[in-house]
């Protein structure tokens, strides 16, 4: 396959600041736009981008975890942190806060919220890479 | 309290991310999703029981109010449906394990049928519209899948239909809960039954044609059915007998709901009457003209589907009696059907009528679990199948709807006549087409691990049978519930 120049730099220059927007798509969610999903979406298409750079292998060697065990991985999260509410004899999915002073952020909120779209930020992603593994594959001869 | 509630969603959803984390595990998968389901069954009948001396019981996820947030609530009709349906999922997962389909594709199958039975609970227990929507897509795109499983060129072309139907039908549905909101100002279904007698009349009746609409393409009413008997039958034999025995009956379970809780009528309903009649009758006329025996079976569905909405028709407590009951018989006896036509076709290599015969002397046991399983569809004493038939016909008499039973009556016969040609066919006589038959292999015994399930069934089929008096006085009380909804919102809304 013949890979071009141009789009090569630009994947590199764009990826890590895409994973990072997501990730700070993610944490600010609670509050303000974002969320788990819409930072699943930013990663998801930040491996889309490299996919369409390096083909399957590309994607293959830099998420090495088996996309089924991701999207579990995060449907246990997203469930746990609903069931961890009923532990603390809360209702399920009941929201916990906790704040704190962090050394160089000031005042951190942090809510167990957070841990459901972590969940489902892992979903959104596992999937992208499921179709993307998916799509890189031979067909197999029928 | 609010927990039990809940379990039923939150169990299978956790069991299916854990189950697709050991996705390389075959063995760790099957033991996952058979506690899982165990679990969830043991759940649903604690719930019965409770619901039947408390009252309904309702949870609030994230304890947000009733109003705003989401809530799941369990009433007497709810943890009935939900018990039988759980008992199904489990019967089937365990044929499914025995069966070699899931043997090949078991590290897909076994995350997506624990997502399905979430969805199938999420549907029942839902509290609210829009998470009613919610539970019927996360059941159909589970569904999709385990339509494909195996993924040849008929299953394809067959799923092709089915997905494209059902997502007309989840667009409509989508519709109408934006026009119920833009109406009322809630989704919440005990808070819309106080505010929706409050609008106008025309924009009501409206609102109730098009939630029957949609919930009538998903049950396989008449005439929106005639997705059904095309897509089913090619599916794998324990996904087929999941979707005879469930699917439609979440749609028939919606339709219940909304038309009771939300559009509630005074009297006998004509446009559900003649619904139903002709779902009855076109149902049973199209499994007639059939070939296959899961062909036959699946027209039968739809045919069978009339019968409860006649009952609901009705808005009598007989009725909605029968009709309860009538949906616990049908859910077992559908289900069994199916399997015993999954096992015919895994030792014959067919379902095909005309290439099969004289399996009665080959395998006398497959041969009475269908006999039993037919006849009480059929409706013929003492089965589960006579005693809500028999209720229905009842409540139809009391309500003077004489053409609806005698209609009914009619497809019963007719009923009988495709049991009987199917028997005629598989387990009497000779092959009419010799050179066409698949050789037996008579040395290979039938798997155990699906035998035992389809037993089971049969055997709860026949203890409805048996218990069919304290089974009634449940149904009664479960109708009561729907007619009279003050526990129901209070419930929900206190």
């Amino acid at each position: 396959m013949m890979r071009s120049t141009i789009l090569s730099t630009a994947t590199t220059a764009v990826f890590h600041t895409a994973v990072l927007f997501s990730l700070y798509l993610l944490f600010a969610g609670h509050n303000q736009p974002g969320g788990g999903f819409a930072g699943g979406l930013v990663a998801a298409a930040a491996l889309v981008v490299r996919y369409v750079d390096g083909g399957s292998e590309t994607v293959r060697s830099l998420v090495r975890i088996h996309p089924m065990t991701l999207l579990g991985s995060g449907l246990v999260l997203a469930n746990v942190t609903g069931i961890g509410a009923w532990l603390f004899g809360g209702a399920f999915l009941e929201s916990a806060k906790w704040q704190w002073d962090a050394p160089i952020l000031g005042v951190v909120k942090t809510t167990s919220a957070l841990f459901f779209d972590a969940g489902v930020y892992l979903v959104v992603v596992a999937l992208v890479l499921m179709v993307l593994r998916t799509l890189g594959e031979e067909g197999e001869p029928s | 309290m609010s927990i039990l509630v809940a379990l039923p969603v939150v169990l299978p959803l956790l069991a299916a991310g854990l189950s697709l984390i050991l996705h390389r595990h075959r063995l760790a998968q099957r033991i996952l999703s058979t506690v899982s389901v165990s679990a969830v069954l043991v759940t649903a009948v604690v719930l019965t029981v409770l619901v039947d001396h408390r009252g309904p019981q309702a949870a609030r996820l994230g304890d947000w109010p009733a109003t705003i947030g989401v809530t799941l609530v369990a009433d007497r009709f709810a943890a009935m449906v939900l018990s039988v349906s759980a008992a199904m999922v489990l019967a089937v997962l365990v044929y499914a394990i025995g069966s070699p389909m899931a043997r090949d594709t078991a590290q897909h199958f076994h995350p997506v049928y624990l997502v399905l039975t979430a969805g199938v609970a999420m549907s029942f227990l839902t509290g609210d519209l829009f998470n009613l929507f919610v539970g019927f897509e996360v059941m159909l795109t589970a569904s999709y899948v385990l339509m494909t499983l195996g993924a040849d060129r008929a299953q394809v072309r067959a799923a092709m239909s089915y997905v494209v139907i059902s997502l007309v039908a989840s667009m409509l549905f989508l519709t109408a809960v934006a026009l119920t909101y833009a109406a009322t100002g809630t989704v919440n279904m005990a808070d819309l039954a106080s505010r929706l007698t409050a609008i106008d009349p025309a924009v009501r009746h409206a609102l109730s044609l098009l939630f029957l609409v949609v919930f009538g393409i998903k049950a396989a009413i008449f005439p929106l059915f005639f997705w059904l008997p095309d897509s089913y039958p090619t599916a794998p034999t324990p996904v087929t007998a999941i979707f005879a025995g469930l699917l439609t009956k979440g749609g028939v379970y919606a339709i219940i709901r909304t038309q009771t809780l939300l559009f509630p009528s005074s009297g006998a309903s004509r446009l559900l009457l003649t619904v139903a009649a002709a779902t009855m009758l076109i149902g049973v006329l199209g499994a007639i003209a059939q070939n296959d025996v899961k062909r036959i079976l699946s027209f039968h569905i739809v045919s069978q589907i009339g019968y409860m909405i006649f009952g609901l028709a009705l808005f009598s407590a007989a009725g909605l009696a029968a009709t309860i009951f009538y949906i616990g018989h049908h859910i077992v006896v559908k289900t069994t059907l199916f399997l015993v036509a999954g096992l015919i076709e895994e030792r014959e290599g067919t379902a095909a009528l005309d290439r099969l015969g004289g399996m009665v002397r080959r395998q006398p046991l497959l041969a009475g679990l269908f006999l039993l399983s037919g006849l009480s569809l059929a409706g013929i004493p003492p089965f589960s199948g006579f005693i809500a038939k028999l209720t229905l016909v009842q409540a139809g008499v009391a309500a003077g709807t004489d053409v609806v039973v005698a209609v009914s009556l009619v497809v019963s016969l007719l009923t009988l006549f495709s049991i009987t040609k199917i028997w005629a066919g598989v387990f009497w006589g000779e092959p009419e087409d010799a050179g066409l038959q698949v050789r037996p292999h008579p040395s290979v015994a039938l798997p155990r691990l699906m035998v035992v399930p389809t037993v089971a069934l049969v055997a709860i089929s026949v203890a409805i049978a048996a218990n069919a008096g304290s089974l009634w006085a449940l149904s009664e009380r479960a109708a009561a519930g729907l007619i009279d909804t003050g526990p129901y919102l209070e419930a929900v809304l206190r």
